[in-house]
């Protein structure tokens, strides 16, 4: 023919095959990401062991997709062999520090597929809001969300993103952060929060959950039993991070219960105490768990399968702490220097994209357990209004 | 618009209905809206020294905004917009209320960036929304620079043709007019800034001989710099330019830039050495840059323009016009660069404190607010040439993408530094209003 395109003949179908598809189940740590891409002038061929790869392989292939001047699509002759380096590949949103409506949600997770990124942390509550719908505590968003009717994420909601998120391939892994950051529990839970006091008399302000009391575990223990079986994914996050232990102190039963357990002035004895309990009663409803670094750092006694988040990036140098954490038989996710909430003026991706996350001394079985990380954008300074710019 | 920002955005899921019980509440019917002057302004543009005052009673039946120019009323009814409040039954209502109201500044500006990045029209005019919101007057359309040329020019086509980033990327004459008349009828003067000598290189690629070429001894290195202030085509150029921006921006000023002009390129180039010995400008080419600036400026004067320069051209001791107003930006002790300048008699607006383009983590508002611009060492008449300031959005890191949340509400801040009186400094006061000024503009 006179005016051969210079490309092949077109190519109409990209077949898929899948080893082991699993088309119905949830994403989960141990899963397979792996695929191949091979594209040829006869054919355009994704395999994959899993559903999970097929998600990734299918993305890398839509990014292969040019089109010229002329308004073609073309994709170049290629062979790919692809996995991930690290199995947990997360990204954290809060929804306390201000509401996200559900299209804010959903959209990232639509952009996370783009970036490959597999699970979805959802800080979801929080001191300032409350906005999980509890079918077994309805008080607790109704007294604890910034507006109970508009600032909240109804069971119908949470199955929308988790839904969403898992046709993405992405886990959804929800952190109900305590004993501290739960001002916003207050409202709806009277007797859970420590009453704080001035001298004799309770000032009227309050603290983190009360260690000390049965009725805080009762509460606890069905909280996550529902929390269990609404979030399908093994992990639960359970923050355990910066509780700050001045309105204990000041409270007298507090006082004489550590007395009578023998911690002395050691607050975070006490600490530990509400955390082992805490942990006993999650590992009871099947759950593994994440908790924020002081929970290792104030040798908390938890269980071995535990994954350590490390957030801090002043006190040591987060590096320290991943070779102390791995060193210790834990697993550890990587966030301190991905917390993209802490905006700076030029190209900062830089800085971010320059870290190594095994960069630390340690044998060979201690680097295996870093397990991935985790970019983190805290909701202080966020909302819908800039949450995708400031992100992405 | 007015109409639809009190009234069209109801809050309420359904309108509840108030117990009737209590029908005696006095009711608003109407706002009158007088204005005084035998010519109001409507169909006249905003310049420098239009009056923006207003008096605003709100009373039962009868509101009456009453102001001198038609620019005053639009400030009065922005307030009173922004007095009208719904309740929880969905109720309109707005208190009893008596105001007296003026700018502290005359010159109160935002400065966009639309050639490190294009900005759709769509952009600024929403820009244009949100400064008429905060009484700002003056849009600093910096709309040419090194990265790209956007804007198309009716007697220099080639300019965009080949300076912009495509032709999709370009600012025709009638989107131009457009954010012109968009912009009066907010009562914002749009200033272009067509900054030279410097920050020309998109200029380079539309018109051939325009820029200074760069050598590397002998040869031609094939690079280029600023414009050429050597030859008289340059200055045909510029004539023939800016008597067709002098009729297109109304406006009774024109900016021209002239800062960070960059010498190397001057002092490699052996014809622009060999003109610096002619005119006896011996190795100080600061010197030849004002020569450039002074003929530009005189350009611009013959076509009965007003211009405004970044501070370099004052320091560097060009000739200025007394009627000069220059921007002082550079961070560095600008107090003292406020003084200098007033001292020597020109206007001066500040923009240093407030390039909102450095972002940073927390709530930055707060230093813009603090600022006082009258905070350097002058004399009452010295004062009185500050004449207002600039918050600055340089578009190296903004698009469309991320321009309003970034622009806003941080912005706010300057907007209020620059219209309310000294004394409105209290930071907590401010947090509360701005808190609920943002989620009003949104």
């Amino acid at each position: 023919a006179e005016n051969e395109p210079p490309w092949g003949t077109p190519c109409t179908q990209l077949l898929v095959f899948i080893a082991t598809p699993g088309c119905d189940g949830f994403p989960s740590l141990d899963s397979k990401e792996n695929y191949k891409l091979s594209v040829s002038e006869d054919s355009l061929l994704l395999s994959a062991d899993a559903i999970w790869g097929a998600l990734r392989g299918l993305e890398t292939f839509s990014q292969l997709v040019g089109r010229d001047e002329n308004g073609t699509y073309y994709i170049n002759k290629t062979e790919i062999v692809d996995f991930p380096r690290f199995p947990h590949r997360g990204l954290l949103l809060d929804t306390s520090r201000h509401y996200l409506p559900l299209r804010a949600i959903l959209e990232t997770l639509d952009v996370m597929a783009y970036n490959k990124f597999n699970v979805f942390h959802w800080h979801i509550v929080d001191d300032p809001s409350f906005p999980y719908e509890s079918l077994t505590f309805p008080e607790l968003s109704k007294q604890g969300a910034f507006n109970a009717m508009t600032h909240v994420y109804t069971a119908n909601d949470v199955q929308t993103v988790i839904e969403y998120a898992r046709l993405r391939g992405i886990r959804v892994i929800a952190e109900f952060d305590t004993p501290g950051h739960t001002l916003s529990w207050g409202p709806g839970a009277p007797g859970l929060l420590t009453p704080c006091y001035l001298g004799k008399d309770p000032s009227g302000t309050y603290g983190p959950i009360n260690p000390i009391l049965n009725s805080t575990y009762q509460f606890v223990t069905s909280l996550f039993k529902e929390v269990s079986t609404v979030f399908p994914d093994f992990f639960l996050h359970l923050g355990g991070d910066e509780v700050d232990f001045t309105c204990w102190k000041s409270n007298p039963k507090i006082r004489a219960f550590m007395k009578e357990m023998g911690f002395g002035e050691d607050y975070k004895k006490l600490e530990s105490f509400y955390i082992q309990r805490l942990l006993n009663i999650i590992s009871s409803l099947g759950k593994g768990y994440i908790v924020w670094q002081e929970v290792f750092d104030n040798r908390v006694k938890v269980r071995p399968d535990t994954i350590i988040h490390v957030w801090k990036e002043n006190s040591a140098p987060y590096m320290e702490e991943m070779a102390n954490v791995t060193k210790a038989g834990y697993r550890a996710l990587l966030s301190a220097p991905w917390y993209l909430n802490r905006i700076s003026y030029g190209q900062d991706w830089m800085a971010a994209y320059q870290v190594e996350p095994l960069k630390f001394e340690g044998v060979p079985e201690q680097k295996d357990r870093v397990i991935g990380g985790e970019a983190c954008m805290w909701g202080e300074y966020v909302d819908v209004t800039n949450l995708a710019p400031r992100l992405w | 618009r007015y109409y639809e920002y009190m009234f069209g955005q109801s809050r309420r899921w359904k309108r509840g209905h108030r117990p009737l019980g209590g029908r005696a509440e006095p009711e608003l019917l109407q706002l009158q809206v007088v204005i005084e002057a035998r010519d109001p302004g409507c169909h006249s543009y905003p310049h420098l020294a239009s009056s923006e005052a207003y008096h605003l009673t709100v009373t039962e039946p009868v509101a009456i905004l009453k102001a001198d120019e038609v620019w005053g009323a639009l400030r009065g009814l922005e307030t009173f917009s922004q007095l009208v409040h719904e309740d929880d039954y969905g109720s309109f209502l707005v208190n009893e209320s008596e105001i007296d109201d003026f700018p502290r500044f005359a010159h109160r500006g935002i400065l966009l960036d639309t050639s490190r990045h294009y900005l759709p029209l769509k952009s600024i005019l929403t820009n244009l929304d949100a400064m008429a919101f905060n009484k700002f007057n003056v849009l600093h359309w910096h709309i040419v620079d090194d990265q790209s040329f956007p804007y198309q020019s009716i007697y220099f086509p080639e300019l965009s043709d080949k300076g912009a980033y495509s032709y999709n990327h370009i600012y025709t004459p009638t989107d131009v007019h457009l954010v012109i008349e968009y912009a009066r009828l907010r009562g914002i003067r749009v200033v272009p800034e067509f900054d030279t000598p410097g920050h020309t290189q998109s200029w380079g690629k539309g018109q051939k001989d325009l820029l200074t070429p760069c050598y590397s001894g002998e040869r031609p290195t094939g690079s280029f710099g600023p414009v050429n202030p050597i030859l008289n085509t340059t200055y045909d150029f510029m004539t023939k330019f800016y008597k067709e921006i002098s009729s297109v921006f109304p406006d009774a000023y024109i900016h021209l830039g002239g800062d960070e002009v960059n010498f190397d390129c001057w002092k490699s180039n052996p014809e622009v050495k060999e003109f610096m010995k002619k005119q006896g400008f011996g190795t100080d080419y600061a010197k030849l840059e004002s020569y450039y600036i002074q003929k530009i400026l005189d350009i611009v004067s013959s076509y009965n323009k007003g211009y405004v320069v970044w501070q370099e051209v004052f320091d560097n001791k060009a000739q200025l016009k007394p009627d000069t107003v220059v921007q002082v930006w550079m961070g560095n002790n600008y107090a003292h660069e406020l003084s200098s300048v007033t001292a020597a008699g020109f206007t001066a607006i500040l923009a240093a404190p407030w390039y909102l383009d450095y972002i940073s983590y927390g709530q930055d508002w707060k230093k813009y607010y603090s600022v006082e611009p009258l905070n350097f060492p002058g004399s009452e008449k010295q004062k009185k040439l500050l004449i207002g300031g600039e918050a600055c959005l340089w578009g190296e890191f903004v698009d469309a993408t991320n321009l309003t949340p970034r622009l806003w509400p941080r912005a706010s801040a300057v907007g209020e530094r620059l219209w309310s009186s000294r004394n409105v400094t209290d930071l907590q006061d401010a947090y509360e209003r701005l808190t609920n000024h943002r989620c009003r503009m949104l």
